[in-house]
């Protein structure tokens, strides 16, 4: 470990630190319908959609209609991207002549990007026109990752109001958190990146001859306005195949830490707006306490591991860093900072090979997911996710004061408790199952690259990734039909009975009393709190991994140092 | 003939760990091991069936003389033992209860009843067990009283024993606050004729039995809301340990069906799981056992959630009687003069207050009095209507003392002119929370009687201490708004409802809990009865009529309207005893992971061998291990589960920090230290 790289994840962690608040009170302005200094501009263009889909904006929904709402636009959004991808061939916008991807690809494809998962099962350059990128992939990272915004937003209006019926509109605040918030940072974001080299263009792909003489394929397309809302909206999936390893996507160490300044922003900002709506910015401060804390041990176990080197290769008299599998010019503490960056939330961009990581550099993004992407998380499925976990931790332990638990003066009773159980119940249901349906059947043995314990990291990761809608891979694994199925039903589920849940929990806190707090009652922004509530997240949401996690990760960690290889 | 059975005295509290009801609770652990019985409870139920399930396959083990039989027999007997563990918990917090229920039942023995006919007077004898709701019958002394009932003509002594353990006997009189009598107690002395207002199998006493009992225990809301805490918990769990089959065949590692449960019950919340029910039965108890009858355990954990305690300022804040402390006189009236006054007026009144004035007045020595009144003097007793007592001595000269306008209305009217000079001073004995009296004889007042509230002892300590849990005291008086101040800040409440009527208390409650809180109050009278409904947890006094026992969710006992401060640290105290437990048994899996992890797998993947950062023998022992630590600890906190964790009134915060130091910190660290212990001991007698 080198005091620069250090340095690096210290300077990349100030400057959201510094982002986090003026970004929060702008997510406020926007989502309680507040102007805001783009209001000149954009409400024009607001009204007009409003107008154009028959949107009442100060109709109010209860939960169910918010989260029925929310279903119908992802169903809707999943039959256009599928149609569009099966019917590429025929449409406008592809140079390369690409034809149509096949159904069961389509069909993961499409959950893919609806759930912000961004899953690849595929290489944007070989499968993929331009229109399918713009219209079809880049629509789904905006619109997925509004939906996200809009749930967290309408949880966060479920814990703020009290004897309340409803938690606001959902096509009002998806229309907002795209327009106010999604575009004009990727606008900005967009330019930024062309500035640094990344290709916006709708050419095909250029032909060149190499120094050495040989004849070279280029690709290019409108990857600059994709590779922004990748980020922004922690969707993860590359217009290319390498993802942000590729020299397109991120060219620079600036472009680098850029993208990775885009992959925490809206997750922070909308905890500190969570901290200003319940009228506590205490509240939210201690959320983002709790997210930096294992964010930073995430950084060091992996910058650790990979800074610390492959003790086998050491063996042959090469010293230094696990540089393996990673772009030289971004070394071994910004790829272990990216990875773990990108599983903090669910953004799953990379830009280095997580299948060639250290073992226990590799346990960190695998274990960032199995938490359920609430370390800042993916663009609201973030901080719903840490609400549920808030919730539990008041529970279980606010009993120990002598009184039914209190979040912020409302009880925390069976229907809470059912439905924040309920939420959590999932990772571990859809990502263990499938991982033993998997190694017990042929079609899941078929197209792993490795055996033993690693074979074993790469199918487990490929389910905790797709059920944490993250989307980063372990690579290793091959697309078949088995996976293509497994892997789709798994990200559907992974966002929606996680959301929904979160809904009606929300809408449950909506409909109570507060009750004003008192010595009677514990405060959940203390740091006795946060260590519960980090306590709880460890033994509840990542213990259930550790009986998987110790054949995968930790056991070819143990064999490594042993000096065996897979 | 009517019983004559002398009544015993129902007997008090046993010690917790009486060995008689450890006997019991040890017998009636295994009736409990129905699975009918445990499934009313996911996680030992999983328990159970995972030891049927070891049992099974022990079983094969000793057909196929396998090297396994010994370790799945432990394995499965140390299953066994978890859930008889759990069932003897369970007993135990019933077995108190169950021993006074016994005695209950006996004092139900048959009685018979003097049934009074329709024209009030033909009396034919009846079994108690024949009346009904709104039969009248006549009680004598001696004689046992056969139902609940109200008291409609008479007065009479009763020995409630039987009922309360209480040997003082009370009066119960018709008309009034005090006129509820309740079957099995005996009337002492008089005849009282009671009209009867419950149906067989409905009385007091039959509540009462199925209360201490807990046969018709319901889970409470809070105990629901645990339960499914715990089944999730349990769900995913099992979803890890099962997946973990065929991660383990996979890696070449193939565990046997016996360790992978062992693994499950390891994980699965059984400490809390095993201890929930007996957790809220003894809760229940401990209510019991301070002599109040909780009508459901939803009312106790009510109790732990209180935010808002009203309580009446006579009886509980203050004693009852207020003492006059001071004469102040006026300019022109001698000092001996008002005093005597005084002491001739009051000399009569038999009133703690009247009394009062008689000691102030003979102590102050200017009075020489031989107690007597004059002949033919007449006492004019208190009214509500006049508001003044007073006598009218044989000379014609009358001496009146009252309330301040009652008394000056009086004066003007027999022709007086009263001066306003002592209005300063009945403002600020008001103030000062006394209640003044005022003195005057014929057409002139003489002075002002200052009677003081005297305040409970140690009151102001227990106000300091509900502040302290958070929460709220509001002190109810009919007392007006100046003295109700005045000693509202002296008993340290934190506010006071002055000049309260059953409407004003009414609103008040609603208030309260409009603004999200929870109200407790206490009562006795009939026109408490709607406050007490309305509250969330409303005390009525054993002493109190029959609409206030009904409307209230507990009843006192021993009428102790102080009771209900216990009361809410019984509740408190129940729900941080769940809330310790469940801490403490989710914190135990870390060890137990690190105990029984390498020890799968460390045939597979020797590496893993150095997670056994435990040291622990082998494999077995290990797995072994952390099985008898998991069932013996249920038997270690059992009296921890009774008896309720350690109680001290602080802020939330702080007994946060406290409770997660000992149970989450300290459940982190004990199995690592109580697995290498059983490990050791387990290696020491060559049994792995």
């Amino acid at each position: 470990m080198t005091a620069i790289g250090w340095l690096q994840a210290v300077i990349y962690f100030l400057i959201i630190l510094a982002l986090t608040k003026p970004l929060g009170l702008y997510l406020v302005r926007v989502f309680e319908g507040g102007r805001t200094w783009l209001s000149p501009v954009i409400e024009p263009i607001e009204k007009l959609i409003y107008r154009l889909c028959g949107v009442r904006v100060d109709e109010e929904m209860p939960w169910y209609t918010y989260a029925l709402a929310m279903l119908g636009f992802s169903l809707a959004g999943f039959a256009y991207l599928y149609v569009l991808l099966r019917t590429q061939q025929w449409l406008p916008f592809n140079p390369q002549h690409m034809p149509p991807m096949a159904p069961d690809l389509a069909w993961n494809t499409a959950v893919s990007f609806l759930t912000n998962t961004n899953w690849q099962f595929y290489s944007g350059e070989n499968a993929l026109s331009y229109l399918s990128q713009m219209a079809g992939l880049a629509w789904h990272n905006f619109v997925s990752a509004a939906v996200g915004i809009a749930i967290a937003v309408a949880v966060v209006r479920g814990v703020a109001r009290t004897s309340a019926k409803t938690l606001g509109n959902f096509w009002v605040d998806l229309t907002r958190a795209t327009l106010y918030v999604l575009l004009p940072i990727s606008v900005v974001g967009g330019l930024l990146l062309v500035m640094q080299g990344v290709p916006q263009n709708l050419h095909a792909y250029q032909t060149v001859s190499s120094l050495e003489g040989f004849s070279q394929q280029i690709t290019g397309g409108p990857m600059a306005s994709q590779e922004v809302i990748k980020e922004l909206g922690t969707n993860g999936g590359g217009f290319v195949g390498a993802n942000s390893a590729s020299p397109n996507e991120n060219p620079t160490p600036f472009s680098n830490f850029f993208e990775m300044l885009l992959i925490f922003l809206i997750p922070a900002g909308l905890v500190y707006m969570y901290g200003k709506m319940v009228k506590d910015t205490r509240q939210g401060w201690a959320i983002f306490t709790a997210m930096s804390v294992i964010f930073a041990i995430g950084f060091t176990v992996a910058y650790w591991g990979e800074a610390g080197g492959n003790p086998l290769v050491h063996q042959l008299g090469v010293a230094g860093a696990n540089l393996e599998g990673k772009e030289l010019r971004f070394g071994a503490a910004a790829s272990a900072l990216f990875a773990t960056v990108t599983t903090d939330t669910s953004c799953g961009a990379v830009n280095a090979a997580l299948d060639s990581f250290m073992p226990l550099a590799g346990l960190v993004p695998l274990v960032n997911m199995q938490l359920g992407e609430i370390i800042f998380g993916g663009v609201g499925s973030g901080l719903y996710g840490m609400i549920v976990f808030v919730v539990l931790t008041v529970f279980i332990a606010g009993l120990m004061v002598g009184r039914t638990p209190e979040f912020l003066g409302k009880k925390i009773e069976r229907r809470e408790v059912q439905f924040a159980i309920l939420a959590v119940l999932v990772t571990p249901v859809l990502c263990l199952v499938p991982t033993a349906v998997a190694v017990l059947v042929p079609q899941g043995l078929a197209t792993l690259s490795n055996n033993g314990a690693h074979g074993f990291s790469e199918i487990l990761y490929a389910f905790t990734s797709t059920n944490a809608n993250n989307g980063s891979a372990f690579a290793g694994l091959g697309s078949n039909l088995f996976y293509n199925i497994a892997t789709g039903v798994n990200m559907m589920f992974g966002r929606f009975s996680v959301a929904i849940p979160a809904l009606a929990l929300a809408g449950a806190l909506a409909g109570k009393k507060a009750s004003p707090m008192g010595a009677g009652t514990f405060t959940t922004h203390s740091p006795i709190f946060v260590g519960l509530l980090l306590g709880t997240i460890i033994i509840v949401g990542a213990l259930t991994f550790l009986p998987a996690d110790s054949l995968g990760p930790i056991v070819e960690h143990l064999q490594v140092l042993q000096g065996k290889t897979f | 003939m009517l019983s004559q059975r002398r009544l015993e005295r129902r007997p008090k509290a046993r010690s917790l760990f009486d060995s008689a009801i450890i006997t019991r609770a040890i017998a009636d652990s295994f009736p409990k091991l129905d699975p009918r019985w445990q499934a009313r409870n996911p996680v030992m139920f999983i328990v159970e069936v995972g030891a049927f399930v070891t049992l099974i396959f022990f079983a094969r083990d000793l057909a196929s003389h396998s090297q396994q039989t010994g370790f799945d027999l432990a394995i499965s007997l140390w299953l066994w033992f978890t859930v008889l563990f759990a069932n003897f918990a369970e007993a135990m917090a019933e077995g108190r209860g169950k021993a006074q229920a016994e005695f209950l039942r006996r004092s139900k023995s048959d009685t018979s009843a003097k049934l009074l006919g329709p024209d009030g007077t033909t009396v034919r004898t009846v079994a108690a067990s024949a009346l009904r709701k709104g039969d009248v019958v006549m009680v004598d002394a001696g004689d046992i009283v056969p139902a609940d009932g109200d008291v409609i003509k008479g007065a009479a002594t009763i020995d409630e024993s039987a009922i309360t353990g209480e040997s003082a006997p009370v009066i119960r009189e018709s008309g009034g606050d005090r006129s509820a009598v309740t079957g099995g107690t005996r009337v002492l002395s008089d005849q009282i004729v009671v009209r009867v207002t419950t149906n067989p199998g409905e009385s007091f006493l039959d509540r009462m039995i199925s209360l201490v009992e807990g046969a018709k225990r319901q889970k409470t809301p809070n105990e629901i809301a645990l339960s499914i805490l715990l089944a999730g918990l349990t769900i995913i769990f099992l979803i890890a340990v099962a997946t973990l089959a065929p991660f383990s065949v996979y890696a070449g590692a193939h565990q046997t069906v016996t360790v992978l449960i062992a693994l499950l019950v390891c994980l699965i919340p059984t400490t809390i799981g095993g201890l929930l029910s007996a957790i809220g039965i003894a809760g229940m108890d401990r209510v019991m056992q301070r002599n109040v009858l909780a009508m459901s355990g939803r009312a106790v954990e009510a109790a732990g959630d209180v935010d808002t305690l009203l309580l009446d300022k006579t009886g509980t804040i203050t004693l009852g009687n207020r003492q006059a402390v001071e004469i102040v006189t006026a300019k022109a009236v001698a000092k001996n003069d008002a005093a005597l006054a005084a002491y001739l007026s009051s000399l009569p009144d038999e009133t703690p207050e009247g009394r009062s004035i008689v000691l102030l007045a003979q102590n102050s020595g200017v009075v020489s009095g031989d107690g007597v009144l004059p002949k033919d003097a007449i006492f004019v007793p208190f009214s509500a209507y006049t508001r003044m007592s007073g006598v009218d001595l044989p000379d014609g000269t009358q001496i009146r003392k009252g309330a301040p306008d009652a008394v000056l209305a009086w004066v003007r009217e027999s022709g007086g002119a009263p001066s306003t000079e002592l209005e300063g001073e009945v403002e600020r004995i008001a103030r000062a929370g006394g209640t003044p009296l005022l003195l005057a004889r014929s057409k002139n007042v003489l002075g002002v009687i200052y009677l003081k509230d005297i305040l409970k002892p140690n009151m102001t300590e227990r106000f300091a201490r509900l502040r302290a849990m958070g929460i709220r005291t509001v002190m109810i008086t009919g007392d007006n708004p100046l003295t109700a101040a005045a000693i509202a800040k002296e008993a340290g409440v934190d506010d006071f409802l002055a000049q309260a009527t059953p409407e004003t208390k009414m609103d008040l409650i609603k208030r309260e809990q409009a603004s999200g809180r929870l109200v407790a109050m206490t009562g006795d009278g009939t026109n408490d009865a709607p406050a007490l409904a309305q509250a969330d947890v409303g005390v009525a006094m054993n002493s109190g009529t029959q609409a206030a026992k009904e409307a209230a969710n507990m009843v006192d006992l021993d009428s102790d309207p102080t009771k209900l401060i216990e009361v809410v640290e019984i509740g408190k105290q129940l729900l941080m005893t769940r809330g310790a437990l469940t801490t403490f048994s989710i914190a135990n899996d870390v060890a137990k992971y690190f105990a029984i992890l390498p020890a799968m797998f460390a045939t597979a993947y020797p590496a893993m061998g150095v997670l056994n950062i435990m040291r622990l023998t082998t494999s077995q022992s290990a797995i072994l291990s952390a099985v008898i630590f998991n069932a013996l600890i249920i038997i270690a906190l059992v009296p921890l589960a009774l008896r309720g964790v350690k109680y001290t009134p602080r802020g939330a915060n702080s007994v946060l920090f406290n409770n997660v130091m000992i149970y989450g910190v300290g459940g982190i660290i004990i199995p690592f230290v109580g697995i290498k212990l059983i490990d050791m001991m387990l290696a020491a007698l060559h049994l792995t």
